[in-house]
């Protein structure tokens, strides 16, 4: 039976692949049958695993087991039932204050980390001194760091018109810029096409078995 | 024909030459060799100089969309760790990363050998939180994972014995594909509790990843997407799936790249079509 449910799944695996590669020829039935099972899955997949793996052990079983101890699960539990209010529109208003809630306290947290570790350290790592380094590439490299943190940045200063001198470096900055935009694109491509790969890598290998 | 007709069969014969691009090198390999870079070095070296004994943070922050490049670094760094002696603790910040842990150890433990669960490594499985998790780590773990996946408690555990808060992991590679994930643990494991941090991440997100390696070792080497895999691969002196699958993908960038200079080509004699047009009718 187990061996039978994986070919079952291999089967459909390769079906369902095949079907939304089908859209790259035009659209049909097999791409929107495909893709809505798979947006259904996905929904029904997330909110069996949530009750499960999130309400079930941090929530109910405290409670159930332990109320004494665990009391104070009951706020967060109202908070998650406001939330849900959302779909009720005479009671909409009170999902507002567990919204409010969650991103306030989330912006707080992050706020004094991020501050830290994308503003202080990032400048502190950009304060370098270049000829410290022994190798050339090094000293090269530390270079072009600063150079273009520095452009880069004045790129971004509008409050005085860039013109003459002052557009020097916002060229230089916009240099920059424009390497980074491709060393990002090809990252991209070379994402994509590995998920090309792993798709085709299924079908050629456990559904064709063509490759061993 | 039409114009919109042509664009759009010139499309598919894209789509039809980039899948035989991409499916004749998984068939017929070329033997293609991947150079190393200094980045998925450091990585490397983090792994290669902690000492025996030592227990560690690999942490599943993907699910099985991503395996392709994920799933290959996972296992390199596993293999790694173990043949260095480390004991690995899995977490995982992706609810399907728990199963991605399980598939790794499985198949290193094939090609290994039997590890002890519990005492080489433990599956401690998904917590929903990201940011908030990790700074529960960094005050107790118990509090954070009382129990394991198979639902063994903490104290069963023991490779977990000497494992108080984060600050007694010797370093933690978080394999990412987005958000939460590896950017999480830099702010919290290494900027607040000062644990070493490295990361391997889908290629897709490695750019915003870089100026993490930086003078203030906020992250100790990044391995970005397939090739990075089939660098660290090619450091453990081994060719893995990753190594084989960057035969296509060279094949397919190369393609790519044909491709972009033909359409600018294209588009130059277009242009200068238009403009040669636009200048006879003006004369």
């Amino acid at each position: 039976m187990p061996e039978l449910m994986r070919i079952l799944g291999i089967w459909l695996g390769a079906y369902f692949t095949l079907s939304i590669f089908s859209f790259l020829y035009k659209d049909n039935p097999f791409y929107k049958l495909a893709e809505q099972i798979f947006v259904g899955l996905s929904a029904g997949y997330w909110l069996i695993y949530t009750i499960y793996n999130i309400l079930v052990p941090n929530l109910f079983n405290l409670l159930i087991t332990d109320f004494a101890n665990n009391w104070i699960l009951l706020v967060p539990m109202f908070l998650g039932i406001m939330m849900l209010l959302r779909v009720i529109p005479s009671a909409q208003w009170l999902s507002r204050y567990p919204i409010a809630l969650m991103v306030g306290t989330t912006a707080a947290i992050y706020m004094l980390l991020a501050f830290k570790s994308d503003f202080m350290s990032q400048i502190a790592a950009t304060m370098i001194n270049p000829f410290k380094f022994s190798s050339g590439v090094d000293v090269a490299g530390s270079i072009l760091l600063i150079v273009g943190v520095l452009c880069g940045v004045y790129f971004f200063y509008f409050s005085k018109k860039q013109e003459g001198v002052f557009a020097i470096p916002s060229k230089i900055g916009i240099w920059f810029l424009m390497v980074s935009f491709g060393a990002s694109f090809g990252y991209t491509v070379m994402a994509r096409i590995s998920l090309l790969i792993g798709r085709l890598d299924f079908l050629l290998r456990d559904w064709l078995h063509i490759i061993k | 024909m039409k114009a919109a007709d042509r664009i759009l069969i010139e499309r598919r014969i894209v789509f039809l030459v980039l899948a035989l691009a991409v499916a004749l090198p998984l068939i017929f390999p070329l033997g293609l060799k991947t150079i190393g870079t200094p980045l998925t070095k450091k990585a490397y070296d983090l792994v290669d100089s902690t000492p025996a004994g030592s227990v560690v943070i690999v942490s599943f922050d993907y699910d099985p969309s991503t395996v392709t490049e994920l799933q290959p670094m996972a296992q390199a760094i596993i293999e790694h760790a173990w043949s260095k002696g480390h004991k690995v603790i899995a977490t995982a910040m992706w609810p399907q990363g728990s199963q991605m842990a399980d598939m790794a150890f499985e198949d290193v433990q094939n090609k290994l050998g039997s590890k002890v669960y519990g005492e080489d490594f433990v599956n401690l499985g998904y917590k929903v939180g990201g940011m908030v998790i990790i700074q529960g780590m960094g005050r107790n773990f118990r509090t954070v994972f009382p129990k394991d996946t198979s639902g063994l408690d903490y104290d069963e555990i023991p490779l977990l014995a000497t494992i108080k808060s984060l600050r007694d992991i010797r370093y933690v590679v978080s394999l990412s594909a987005g958000d939460p994930g590896l950017k999480d643990w830099i702010l919290t494991a290494h900027d607040k509790f000062g644990v070493a941090v490295a990361g391997g991440t889908t290629a897709v997100s490695a750019p915003g990843f870089l100026p993490y390696v930086n003078d203030q070792q906020q992250l100790y080497g990044l391995m970005g997407g397939l090739k990075a895999a089939a660098e660290y691969e090619l450091l453990m002196g081994y060719e893995g799936s990753a190594s084989l699958n960057m035969n296509p993908q060279s094949v397919a960038h190369v393609l790519i790249l044909v491709l972009i200079a033909i359409g600018n080509v294209r588009a130059w004699r277009k242009r200068k079509t238009a403009r040669n047009r636009e200048e006879a009718s003006n004369a």
